[in-house]
């Protein structure tokens, strides 16, 4: 896709805000340690990355689906985690008060998420309860003007750092399925919730993911999103935007393994030239980008189709799915070309290939987005 | 209070640099950037836009494309543009682009509280002339190498960094600024900037627009009316390759301490 000026120069800011301030120290440190920094959170807020997606009249910057896959792409090429650092704000942790919540709720919680000050989480998943997010055994039962929430979510990305989740639980309790859920803001500072140790990630290091346990949280009635027992169908909507998101994250991270392979493999020598030299090499690195472009174009795509509000379910799905196992791909072939020393932690690669293996898992693994994809097809007559 | 601050779109010197038949730059074919002291100047006015809140505005003389770069510069928070442009101006060197944005700024329009700023020196010609120049035939005050400003009042104080030591200056406005990298650090676009600068005033001054300046005579602007004439541009040959010590131990870093020495570095 032709960018136009304006995206082509969103692009440019967000490359050179990357490659400039996402150092060798910062990426090795973030992968080593774990740990969230919040230095870096500050300063692309500052810059508005936070806010991408958040409407202006709450605080943020007002642009479209198509410069949020940018943005996420970009910083994704330099380091795949920081780029979720920019994600939840525009995408699983403002989506839902985006999508459903009252005016009220907009004007309280909005403006201090898209300014970087406070993070707003999204607690769908439970032990029970991934693939099938309708699994949800979490309660959320009535008691005067509160709620009382009680239930186990798991691998909350961002939970540690966080000031609010989106939790979702069960207030029908009659319901079956999918059905009877709905969507509170939950302050994670409230008596009864308490969070699980930070888990030990294969990749994405550097974005605390745990548990958040609830026991008898007690919430304001205000504190639900949408109407009652409707929670499930904006999970869904929520994702499917996410989908976009981890997309374009998938094609930043091929993109940076057929960047560190191009150049792995002309330096490279072996058998007295340089491996980029030999066919069996070059047309990896041939597959790579042709794949890698291929990727792009369709979360391009189906983020063009959001900002035209066309339906982009199935778009949106299928660069998720093709572009995760792009990456994944690529990402094998990246290291297999950099051989012994892309085993190695001192190569890039090595970290991708780490990074690359989430792709396809979260946020719908490949199997869930088939799912989507047949079913739009095969469920529509 | 407005601040205008002069700004010189230059080849990216990471890349390739071509050079015309005639011995000027072949700019079509180059990646192009904002010349690196200006963006200094930029950001010294944009720090005392958000301390004072006055007006930013980015004038520059060049092709039409070069709009582009003054949106960028919109995008980090100037927030008007003004595009010198004309055929007669081509190929014009200091002198020449000196007098002919000396105009464009006293066209646009001066008063007692604005500030000029210039980046120092441009990568590409490498002279630190236009700035100055512009100031004398203004009739301003100028500043040169600043790398400290503050405003007090009516006045600038500002520190020149010089190569043996440092010079502060206080200066009342108007006056003419030059930046140097140490003034300060660039600040980035940011998204709000981008999805805004589109619809930020731009003014194109064409040759029409500047005829009739007093500072414009047609016999010294242009290729034609510069003084300077280039002799000769050429790539220069590459540099010999380095040498490389390997080994850890105390004989390899005496060998290292020994050629160090022998060309006077330590």
């Amino acid at each position: 896709m032709i960018l136009d000026k304006k995206h082509a120069m969103q692009r440019k800011l967000f490359r050179q805000f990357a490659e400039t301030e996402f150092t060798k120290e910062l990426q090795d440190r973030l992968d080593q340690t774990g740990e969230f920094d919040w230095e870096i959170h500050k300063k692309m807020a500052k810059y508005g990355f936070m806010g991408v997606k958040i409407p202006k009249e709450y605080g943020g910057q007002g642009a479209d689906y198509l410069t949020y896959t940018l943005m996420i792409e970009e910083l994704a090429r330099i380091d795949s985690v920081l780029s979720i650092y920019a994600n939840t704000s525009n995408s699983l942790g403002g989506g839902p008060l985006m999508l459903a919540g009252n005016e009220e709720q907009k004007q309280k919680y909005l403006p201090s998420v898209a300014n970087g000050e406070k993070i707003m989480v999204f607690a769908l998943t439970e032990p029970g309860a991934g693939s099938d997010a309708g699994g949800t055994t979490t309660t959320a039962i009535p008691d005067g003007d509160e709620f009382v929430l009680n239930g186990r979510k798991c691998f909350i990305s961002g939970a540690p750092m966080a000031d609010w989740a989106v939790v979702f639980a069960k207030t029908d309790l009659s319901a079956k399925d999918s059905r009877g859920i709905s969507m509170f803001i939950v302050d994670l500072k409230l008596p009864g919730v308490s969070l699980g140790t930070a888990e030990h990630k294969m990749g994405i290091n550097g974005y605390p993911t745990s548990d958040v346990v609830l026991e008898d949280v007690r919430v304001p009635k205000s504190s639900l999103v949408g109407p009652l027992h409707k929670g499930f169908a904006y999970a869904m909507k929520t994702l499917d935007g996410g989908r976009l998101g981890m997309a374009a994250q998938a094609v930043g991270v091929a993109q940076s393994c057929l960047d560190e392979t191009v150049k792995y493999a002309k330096e490279r020598k072996q058998f007295g030239r340089p491996i980029a030299d030999f066919q069996a090499i070059s047309f990896m690195i041939a597959d790579m980008a042709t794949e890698i472009a291929a990727a792009r174009e369709l979360v391009y795509n189906a983020a063009v189709l959001k900002d035209n509000n066309m339906d982009a379910t199935q778009a949106c799905s299928m660069a998720k799915y093709y572009a995760a196992e792009a990456a994944n791909r690529c990402a094998y072939k990246a290291v297999q070309i950099h051989g012994g020393y892309g085993y190695i932690r001192d190569y890039k690669v090595e970290r991708l290939y780490r990074d690359a293996r989430i792709c396809s898992i979260y946020e719908g693994t490949s199997q869930i987005q088939q799912m989507v994809i047949a079913n739009s097809l095969l469920k529509k007559r | 209070m407005k601040i205008i601050v002069t700004v010189k779109q230059v080849p990216d010197t990471s890349g390739k640099v071509a050079v015309n038949e005639n011995g000027t730059l072949d700019r079509a074919s180059m990646e192009t950037i904002t010349n690196p002291d200006d963006m200094n100047a930029i950001e010294a006015a944009l720090q005392l836009k958000d301390e004072l809140g006055c007006k930013v505005v980015a004038i520059t003389m060049g092709p039409l494309p070069a709009e582009g770069m003054l949106r960028e510069l919109m995008a980090m928070g100037v927030d008007e543009g003004v595009l010198v442009s004309a055929r007669e101006f081509g190929g014009s060197d200091t002198y020449a682009t000196s007098q002919i944005l000396a105009a464009a700024i006293d066209t646009y329009g001066i008063e007692k509280d604005d500030i000029i700023f210039s980046g120092r020196q441009a990568i590409d010609g490498d002279t630190a002339q236009v700035g100055p120049q512009i100031a004398e035939k203004l009739d301003l005050p100028q500043v040169s190498y600043a790398g400290e400003l503050k405003k007090v009042g009516d006045s600038l104080i500002v520190k020149r960094m010089l190569e043996d030591g440092y010079m502060t200056v206080k200066v009342e406005t108007p006056c003419l600024i030059t930046c140097i990298k140490e003034l300060n650090e660039p600040r980035y676009m940011s998204v709000r900037g981008i999805e805004e600068c589109f619809e930020k005033p731009m003014t194109v001054m064409d040759y029409n627009t500047l005829k009739d300046h007093p500072l414009i005579d047609p016999a010294t602007i242009g290729l034609k009316g510069s003084p300077t004439n280039i002799f000769k541009s050429f790539t220069p040959p590459m540099k010999g390759c380095g040498v490389m010590l390997e080994g850890s131990d105390k004989k390899t870093t005496d060998q290292l301490a020994d050629i160090l020495a022998a060309k006077h570095i330590i």
